[in-house]
């Protein structure tokens, strides 16, 4: 068991009023899985990834990651989590402008004391997603496509336990997000825990298990046989 | 946690990144620290060359000058200590002369005001100065033409005079005054001699101005009764300015007839005791530029704050993308604190070079100081404060960056 959530509830307090963003989810996710979260818009899925990241706290309900109970944490340890334990893929790339593609890739080993080369560790990293020859582009130089599998060698550098990937295709068109998604297939198939985001259901075929959720609560949550 | 070095260094590293990618607002930004440092550090390297100079000049015209003047003792005593007694006597002068081993020489120094003519030409208000032939030797100026004074002038109060090259200008003599006549208080006085103008150091602003010397007893017929003297002594060698002082107090308490009791009613001062006051100017005026300077910190600080709150403002998702990657608050706060170090310190140290450059512009002009540098104590100063400037004034940005919600921050537009 790689992720074990109890109860957990997130609420938004905007003026007077409350918005009950997820309200009692229950989910467990075994290493290797590759789960595909679904639902319509506002349903709670960004809240849900963010609090699985490490991003957000949830407002009460247990998390336990890893077999370690990140509820209870402080900002430098949920730091540390996410810099070990996570690779978080966003919808918007998020890649520091006129920053080359390897200083991109080797920033979350700025803030690990682990030991090696990084540089060499970014340049496999780059190699692993197919960016070898684009180490030096900044991300202006970059396609939309290309600048997601920096971001995925990125999520990659710390060999985390867990890939989380919110709409990580949302702003790529049909081929591009093929590429994408034989990416973290190819990551999944190599042992590596996936979960993404998603609103189209072609995405979710490439995944084990669809979960969907529906006004923060879990709708259905079923394994499929995946597509590839 | 506890940064490693290399995390700084690489942190250091992404700050000159970041100021090299603004290079113009940098720049517009730390010119405040700039401004303030280099006009400080040019003001105290100008200062330490002039008390260089000034120190080496009390040195040249001697360390071993003393001087002797009347004094009263305190104000309620002036009922006590009347003006006429308390004037030094010819007499007083003689015993100095006699009783005071540890000194070379002495000379009396006495002056009146007077309305100088010269054929045609009247000039009013001269400073007159009577001494000693001793005093050419004690003042190290011998004449450049013509005589100095010799004891006969002295001792028959001779009407002759020594005039400094201004007058020759000033009164309209001829270039070689020597052999003519003037009249001062309405008397004939046969010029003798020609002293250089004193134009080194801190006189060296003094306008043209015509300097007259007669023999001492002659200055003295001519006085009113009221007025009175003081007294230069030259000291055998510095070392003696201890037994000297001595000396001259003895003498003079005894022929003044002071008891046990009696405080001095005269004041010897040495020449180190001007060094001394020098000193204490030359702080003071240290002080007021620290003054300047720390205003001119506070104003490029605020500078500082401004920039690095729109900095933080403009990289808010570099901070949320750096939290979710793993950067902890104290990270984020280090990153920024030393962005803001390396800015205003770039401030300071263009700063210095700029000061230093300007100081040595000082050293151009002939009249111009011989050497201006700044010392290392105000180089350290301005790195320190500089830097200190950019801890203070970063510390608030940096604080806003490292609490940021790394949701909130990746939200941002
Ligand atoms: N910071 C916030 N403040 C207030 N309300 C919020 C906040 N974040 C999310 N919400 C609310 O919580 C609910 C769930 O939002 P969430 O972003 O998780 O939806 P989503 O499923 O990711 O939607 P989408 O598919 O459009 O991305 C929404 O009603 C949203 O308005
Ligand atoms: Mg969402």
């Amino acid at each position: 068991m790689i992720i074990r959530v109890t109860n957990l509830r997130r609420e938004f307090t905007v003026g007077i009023e409350t918005i009950h963003a997820l309200d009692g989810v229950d989910l467990s996710i075994e290493r290797g899985e590759m789960v595909a979260i679904m639902g319509s818009s506002g349903s709670g899925k960004s809240t849900l990834m963010n609090i699985l990241g490490c991003l957000d706290r949830p407002t009460s309900g247990t998390y336990e990651l890893d077999g370690k109970f990140v509820s209870g944490m402080d900002e430098k340890e949920l730091a540390r989590v996410r810099n070990e334990k996570i690779g978080f893929v966003f919808q918007s790339f998020e890649l520091l402008p006129r920053t080359p593609a390897l200083a991109n890739v080797e920033l979350p080993l700025l803030y690990a004391d682990q030991p090696g080369d990084r540089r060499a560790r970014a340049v496999r990293a780059l190699e692993r997603v197919g960016l070898a020859d684009r180490m030096d582009h900044r991300p202006n130089q970059l396609s939309g496509g290309q600048k997601q599998r920096v971001a995925v060698a990125r999520a990659l550098l710390t060999d985390p336990a867990l890939l989380l990937a919110d709409e990580p295709t949302g702003n790529l068109d049909t081929k591009t997000t093929e590429e994408i998604m034989r990416l973290f297939v190819d990551l999944h198939d190599e042992g590596r825990t996936v979960v993404i985001v998603t609103h189209e259901p072609e995405i979710a075929e490439w995944c084990t298990r669809v979960v969907r959720l529906r006004d923060g609560l879990i709708e259905s949550d079923r394994s499929v046989e995946p597509r590839r | 946690m506890n940064p490693s070095p290399r995390f700084i260094f690489q942190t250091i590293l992404l700050a000159i990144r970041q100021i090299r990618a603004h290079k113009l607002r940098s720049f517009l930004t730390t010119l405040g620290i700039m401004i303030g440092v280099a006009s400080v550090s040019t003001v105290i390297a100008a200062l330490t060359g002039l008390k260089d100079q000034v120190l080496s000049e009390f040195e040249s015209f001697g360390a071993s000058k003393m001087f002797i003047f009347p004094d009263q003792p305190d104000r309620a005593g002036q009922n006590r200590y009347p003006w006429r007694e308390i004037k030094l006597k010819e007499r007083e002068l003689e015993g100095l002369v006699e009783n005071c081993p540890s000194f070379e020489q002495f000379s009396p120094n006495t002056d009146f005001r007077a309305t100088v003519i010269h054929g045609r030409k009247e000039v009013p208000n001269i400073n007159v100065v009577g001494i000693w032939p001793t005093w050419h030797d004690i003042e190290n100026r011998p004449v450049i033409m013509g005589r100095p004074f010799v004891e006969a002038d002295e001792i028959d109060a001779k009407p002759v005079a020594i005039v400094n090259d201004d007058a020759i200008t000033e009164l309209e003599l001829p270039p070689d005054p020597v052999g003519s006549i003037i009249m001062v208080k309405g008397r004939r006085f046969l010029i003798v001699g020609v002293i250089e103008t004193n134009r080194t150091g801190m006189m060296s602003f003094q306008p043209e101005q015509t300097e007259i010397w007669v023999p001492f007893s002659t200055a003295r017929r001519m006085q009113s009764p009221w007025s009175f003297f003081y007294v230069t002594g030259q000291v055998k060698s510095p070392d003696l300015v201890d037994e000297a002082t001595a000396e001259v107090r003895y003498v003079m308490r005894s022929m003044r007839q002071l008891g046990p009791d009696d405080p001095d009613t005269f004041r010897i001062e040495a020449i180190d005791q001007y060094i001394e006051q020098f000193g204490k100017l030359a702080t003071g005026i240290t002080a007021i530029a620290a003054g300047i300077v720390a205003i001119s910190l506070l104003v490029g600080g605020i500078g500082i704050m401004n920039i690095m709150l729109v900095s933080v403002s403009e990289r808010t998702r570099e901070i949320g993308l750096r939290k979710a990657v793993g950067a902890t608050p104290s990270a984020i706060m280090l990153q920024f604190l030393l962005e803001a170090v390396v800015l205003s310190l770039l401030g300071g140290l263009i700063g210095l070079v700029l000061g230093q450059g300007l100081a040595f512009l000082l050293t151009i002009p002939e009249q111009g100081l011989q050497s201006a540098r700044i010392p290392s104590w105000a180089v350290a100063l301005a790195v320190a404060f500089s830097a200190g400037t950019g801890v203070i004034f970063g510390f608030f940005p940096a604080m806003k960056a490292a609490r940021l919600d790394p949701i909130e921050a990746l939200r941002h537009e």
